[in-house]
């Protein structure tokens, strides 16, 4: 039976792996190659990479470590950040992405989706919702986390699925940083509105939190996390082995 | 030296790369003389099958692959390639493949339990059929490979040498003499998908 998917995610900029807490105070942690690299021989079952660079220099240095990556690391790599427009879509898809997945981009231009989908396929199209209760309303957010822009989570996440988006990740922004877990009451209501594979993000502070990700919401395809496995916290094949005792499938 | 064909299906970066990682030969073509030179091909592709078949019949490939395919050349066809290997598939009508493998593409749909996600993605687990085929001498039965995909081929069981269970028992590889198909994507499959590139590009 198909497994649920640990997925480490790589912020990088200027050629650099950096991990903000709740998106602010970004600390230098690696190399992207050599995490990389690391990830893939302990277990990881995709990469995740949001390109986190403002310039146009800093964009071209992510495109060359995405090529160093694709070229020795042969699992399902994701990448995420400063995508717009169909040229990104290639950019990035040119250079070894096997998915792209598109977060402020398709709040700008809602368009994009399904045209990336159609040009692409809708296995190749990813949308990353950084969602956050207002009002105890889940509220999407553009820009990193950093801009409300007034819009119901759930039926926006779903007329993207219905635009050809091929999976989602479902960041939260209210347990991102915070490590007390996933947010599992924002995940069922994601589950329960999209029949596409939704990746979970935010808030896993250690190995239980993914045995409890995956036995509360058995809907949750995979767990995405970043500064628990670059500082060593939580080691992704020990994490496997706690899900299998537990019950639930992985690869190992 | 092992020909990737180029018919303007599906991004061929990792799979060039994989193969330039094993330390084989590869060239990613649509030239007639190369393909004619190479000692093996691959025949990749994601996307539609009816948009596949009809870019590999209006460039002439697909009479070039059945050719090289039929001079008993190894051919590995990968994920939309494995599907047109098949007479035809079902994906939005009915249409016609290379016929190398007898059999039929159809939706997982038709056989999987309503609740599972379509497509399949993800990472599931070979089970070795028909005996044991050369191009899995390096991996093991068990072994995790990765799946992308929302058809499946049917009606081609003696030539299934590994398949996958996703609420149902679905093709994951077949073999017909020299022709091999893998439904999941060897070049993203970690240590396993390459030890499977590695024996197929010893075949001669």
């Amino acid at each position: 039976m198909i497994t649920k998917r640990i997925i480490p995610c790589l912020d990088v900029r200027n050629g650099r792996v950096v991990k903000g807490v709740n998106f602010e105070g970004l600390s230098d942690v690696n190399s992207p190659v050599e995490l990389a690299r690391y990830y893939s021989d302990n277990g990881a079952d995709e990469l995740v990479f949001y390109d986190i660079t403002a310039s146009a220099e800093g964009r071209a240095l992510f495109t060359d470590i995405l090529k160093a990556v694709a070229s020795t690391i042969f699992i399902p790599l994701t990448v995420g950040g400063g995508i717009n427009t169909l040229e990104d879509f290639d950019r990035v898809l040119k250079c070894g992405a096997d998915k792209v997945s598109v977060n402020s981009g398709a709040i700008r231009n809602p368009a994009l989706i399904g045209e990336a989908a159609k040009r692409y396929g809708d296995q190749c199209v990813v949308i990353s919702a950084d969602v956050k209760r207002v009002d105890g309303v889940f509220t999407i957010y553009a820009k990193g986390g950093r801009e409300n822009t007034g819009m119901e989570a759930i039926e926006w996440i779903r007329r993207c699925v219905g635009d050809g988006a091929g999976e989602v990740v479902l960041n939260s922004i209210d347990t991102d940083g915070v490590k007390g877990g996933f947010d599992l009451e924002m995940l069922q209501a994601v589950c329960d509105a999209v029949s596409v594979p939704v990746i979970a993000s935010g808030g896993a502070g250690c190995a239980e939190d993914f045995v409890t990700l995956f036995k509360t919401l058995p809907k949750v395809d995979a767990g995405l996390a970043a500064s628990i496995f670059h500082f060593g916290e939580v080691r992704i094949d020990e994490l496997k082995r706690l899900l299998r005792i537990n019950g639930i499938n992985v690869r190992l | 030296m092992t020909a990737i064909i180029d018919y303007g299906v599906g991004n061929l970066f990792s799979l060039r790369s994989s193969l330039s990682f094993i330390g084989e030969d590869a060239a990613v073509t649509c030239d007639i003389g190369e393909i004619k030179n190479a000692d093996r091909l691959i025949l990749p592709g994601v996307g539609a099958f009816a948009d596949a078949a009809e870019k590999l019949r209006r460039s002439g490939l697909m009479e070039l692959i059945l050719q090289e395919a039929g001079s008993g050349k190894p051919l590995m066809g990968i994920c939309l390639g494995m599907q047109l290997l098949f007479d035809k598939s079902f994906e939005y009508g009915e249409h016609s493949g290379l016929g190398l493998v007898p059999g039929q593409v159809c939706p997982i749909s038709d056989v999987i339990p309503s609740g599972l996600k379509v497509p399949q993605i993800g990472w599931n687990a070979l089970r070795f059929r028909n005996g044991a085929s050369p191009i899995f001498k390096y991996i093991s039965e068990g072994d995790f490979v990765y799946f992308v995909h929302s058809y499946y081929a049917a009606g081609c069981d003696e030539y299934i040498i590994a398949d996958t269970e996703y609420g149902a028992c679905l093709t994951a590889a077949v073999a017909r003499g020299n022709v091999y198909g893998c439904q999941f994507h060897p070049e993203k499959s970690g240590k396993v998908g390459l030890n499977i590139l590695r024996a197929f590009c010893e075949l001669k």
